[in-house]
């Protein structure tokens, strides 16, 4: 089993963000950049499943040289090889070519990566790449077996959830608690420099996405509290002051 | 022995008398990519799997947590990091086993147990043990199924280590020793299955370290303590009832044990400041999220000077041990290359590299800890009220802190031994300190020199102050020794005093060092905070030396020689006017906008 694991660079969501180039661009310094948190899952559970059904790892970055160390601490994790797209992650259909065109090389049995990433949050690069590739998608996904050619899944929908069996290969979208999260160990971490990580050329995609600007959200209003027995007066406050009723 | 002249230049204690260069030091701006990978798990594992039980651990409900958590930090890796691969474990080096010790020094009781482990409890039989019992006690210890712990103290010889009455006596069939005695303060005692006990035979002079293991039999202790601070750390009285250890556990010889106690604590001292150094930024962080979170009068009090002196002073002092720490680490660790490549085995070679670094260990060890307290202290200002609460995290970041001072020798005894061992090197001829001494007297019978063209380089006006501090330290010690002669050592507070003035030099010069260094790869304008520490921190170090200094000569100096010792002390110790809280500010602000310890 064949097992190609999608991780996003993104940065800390302890970072302070700010903007350059005229509020056109993230500002990167003095960020601490992190595996993406889902992605991070979907990495543990992959590893998991080495561990239960003897399956090969492969870690996927879509991003610059920048983004080593943290491809170097899902190697630590245990995944056993890595490639790197050496292209600037600009948007999510740029991202999900990369992927695809990786996939194709590779002959993959699962495809798994985060529900979505945690920097722009678009949550499409899994279908993108599952309808590039012709395979069934599934997200977002919080249990995760194997039983021979089929996947058994449980996905969130609203109010429940939702048992799914696809047979591989296949595309998630991944979130916790599909394994359980994982520390990379020092055996890991000393390995990691050994194995092997490839980076490619990226290939050719239309751009369809441009950044006009970013802006913070405004900052938060002062706070007034209103006694928990008052609700006439919060009716009215609600009314008169803010207009939202 | 070959060595490179880099590594042959640098000796232990030397710093006082030699002019290091920047390119010398090891800066922690330096860590590679897997040194910051291995801090970073540390850094996870007390996040996630040590904070959210701190106060369980505290309760001793469940007296199993603290040994699952050490289970789980051996399944991790991190028990083995000094252990060598052949025994089971990571075989890193000195300084990368600091950081292991600094990442995990933010962990509270945690903290302690898996440094009393790792440290004390294991390192004896990586450095003194014969193959047979590395092979039997490493590859358990360094994956956690073993936990280890150290019996040196008793209720009546703390400091005064070799005066411990524990008595270890031979059977007649000779196959055994039959341990009896009293041990106090052993830490990790309540679980521990391995033992370091230090025992006297018959009437010998010295005591003797042998291991032992729970199941040995006759082994009992008292309930846990009730403790000021690490109150989840287990620590015992524990009690050998005619403990019959067999012949074949002692470690190493017969009387080697005092040689071990001591040669082991150099190495905890200095791993002590690097978890103090943990535990600081961990604090400083909580404070500065605070500070900023925190409103009165309409705003953060984080913009408030009062607040940003604070969080200035605890940054500074805690990125200057932060300096010393690691370049001391990494001393240490060309100093055991050089000994290995000269031929020597692994164990006797880290032994004796930490020996020769003796000094800089018991400075860190002293520093590290006193700064952390300064650091709890104001941390619990900052917080105010709530730092007074049991709620918030700064009043047990308060008790935890405090037993730093007294445990690995007391900052008193590690006062004494620095300068002691500072002058049992000189009268050996290992260390040159006469000539310079000598040299400094002359210079203070001529007439001073007012300085010649005028350097502008970065760091030359406090090169020039560095260098009289040092002329201070080797005048006052000169002449307290040369008039005090051997009743120097019964003159304690003169010798506290003169350990001030070492540690004050040391830490001053890795700062200016670091932030050199620094400065040398990445520009001035990137590091201007950086200069900022490097000026509050060595003027600190002024007024420091200045004011010990005076309290010293008036201790042992009168008439002629008392006016002259504090003429030159007053032209050794003369600045240039600097604006520090104009630089505390900017340092502040950046430690501000980051919301954490920056550097």
């Amino acid at each position: 089993m064949k097992i190609l694991v999608c991780i996003s660079h993104v940065p800390d969501t302890t970072s302070k963000i700010a903007f350059t180039d005229n509020n056109t661009k993230f500002d990167t310094s003095g960020v601490q950049f992190v595996i993406g948190p889902y992605d991070d899952y979907a990495l543990a559970r992959a590893v998991e499943l080495k561990a239960s059904h003897g399956a090969s790892v492969t870690v996927l970055n879509v991003g610059e040289a920048s983004t080593e160390p943290t491809i170097r601490k899902a190697l630590a994790i245990g995944a056993d090889e890595a490639i790197r797209v050496n292209a600037f992650p600009s948007d999510s259909h740029f991202v999900a070519s990369q992927i695809a065109e990786v996939a194709k090389q590779g002959s993959y049995d699962l495809i798994l990566m985060g529900r979505e990433s945690i920097d722009f949050n678009g949550g499409m690069v899994h279908g993108m790449v599952a309808e590039m590739l012709g395979m069934p998608s599934v997200s977002p996904v919080m249990r995760l077996d194997i039983e021979g050619d089929l996947a058994k899944m449980s996905r969130e929908i609203e109010g429940g959830h939702e048992e799914v069996e696809v047979k591989l290969p296949f595309v998630a979208g991944c979130q916790e608690p599909i394994a359980e999260w994982k520390i990379p160990n020092m055996r890991g971490i000393m390995s990691a420099r050994t194995k092997p990580l490839n980076v490619l050329e990226p290939v050719e995609v239309g751009e369809f996405s441009v950044v006009e600007n970013y802006e913070l959200p405004p900052a938060k209003g002062e706070v007034r509290m209103v006694d928990a027995d008052n609700v006439e007066e919060l009716v009215r406050l609600l009314k008169e002051e803010a207009k939202v009723l | 022995m070959e060595m490179t002249d880099k590594k042959r230049a640098i000796k232990g204690g030397e710093f006082l008398i030699r002019e290091t260069e920047a390119k010398e030091v090891f800066i922690p701006e330096e860590w590679t990519e897997e040194q910051k990978m291995i801090a970073n798990t540390c850094d996870e594992f007390i996040e996630h799997e040590v904070h959210p039980v701190v106060e369980e651990l505290d309760s001793h409900k469940n007296p199993d947590l603290m040994p699952q958590l050490m289970d789980k930090a051996g399944e991790l890796g991190l028990l083995g990091t000094s252990v060598p691969e052949q025994f089971g474990g990571f075989g890193m080096d000195f300084n990368t086993s600091m950081l292991v010790s600094e990442a995990t020094g933010g962990g509270h009781s945690f903290a302690v147990a898996i440094s009393a482990h790792t440290g004390i409890g294991t390192l004896p039989i990586l450095y003194y043990g014969n193959e047979e019992q590395k092979a039997k006690y490493l590859p358990k210890l360094a994956t956690g199924e073993w936990k280890a712990a150290y019996c040196l103290t008793e209720p009546d010889s703390g400091s005064d280590a070799n005066a411990a009455k524990t008595k270890a006596e031979l059977t007649e069939d000779g196959k055994h020793y039959l341990i009896n005695g009293q041990k106090m303060w052993i830490t990790n005692g309540g679980f521990a299955e391995v033992f370091i006990v230090f025992a006297r035979i018959e009437d010998d002079k010295y005591l003797t370290a042998f291991i032992v293991e729970k199941g040995f039999g006759g082994i009992t202790m008292n309930e846990e303590e009730q403790k000021m601070g690490i109150k989840g750390s287990s620590t015992r009285q524990i009690f050998f009832n005619d403990c019959k250890v067999p012949v074949e556990n002692m470690l190493s010889e017969r009387q080697n044990g005092f040689k071990i106690a001591v040669n082991i604590l150099n190495i905890g001292r200095i791993k002590l400041g690097a978890a103090a150094v943990g535990a600081s930024k961990k604090t400083l962080q909580r404070a500065t999220t605070y500070a900023n979170e925190r409103k009165q009068f309409g705003t953060s009090i984080s913009s408030f000077g009062a607040i940003k002196y604070k969080i200035a002073e605890m940054t500074t002092k805690l990125f200057a041990t932060e300096s010393a720490l690691y370049r001391a680490g990494q001393n240490i660790d060309d100093a055991y290359d050089a000994l290995i490549a000269g031929g020597m085995d692994e164990a006797k070679a880290k032994l004796k590299a930490a020996e020769e670094f003796a000094i800089e260990c018991a400075i860190l060890k002293v520093h590290g800890s006193e700064t952390l307290d300064y650091v709890v202290d104001e941390g619990v200002q900052i917080y105010g009220g709530m730092g007074f609460s049991a709620e918030a995290p700064m009043e047990r970041a308060y008790r935890d802190a405090r037993i730093n001072r007294i445990f690995e020798g007391t900052n008193e005894i590690n006062r004494m031994l620095m300068i002691d061992m500072l002058l049992k090197r000189a009268m050996k001829g290992q260390l040159d300190v006469m000539k310079p001494a000598m040299a400094v007297a002359k210079e203070l019978t001529s007439i001073p020199d007012f300085g010649a063209a005028e350097d502008t380089s970065l760091f030359a006006q406090e090169k020039k102050v560095l260098k009289n501090l040092k002329k201070s330290g080797l005048m006052i010690a000169g002449a307290a020794a040369q008039r005090l002669m051997t009743r120097l050592k019964d003159e304690q507070e003169i010798l506290m005093n003169l350990a001030d003035m070492l540690i004050e030099v040391y830490v001053a010069e890795s700062t200016l060092l670091r932030v050199e260094k620094l400065v040398g790869v990445k520009g001035e304008e990137a590091c201007a905070t950086h200069i900022d520490m490097a000026r509050i921190y060595l003027y600190h170090a002024v007024d420091k030396i200045n004011s010990v200094g005076k309290e010293a000569i008036y201790a042992f100096a009168q008439g002629d020689e008392e006016r002259m010792l504090l003429m030159g002390l007053k032209r050794f110790t003369k600045v240039n006017p600097f604006n520090l809280k104009e630089a505390r500010r900017r340092v502040a602000d950046l430690v501000i906008a980051e919301n954490q310890y920056p550097f």
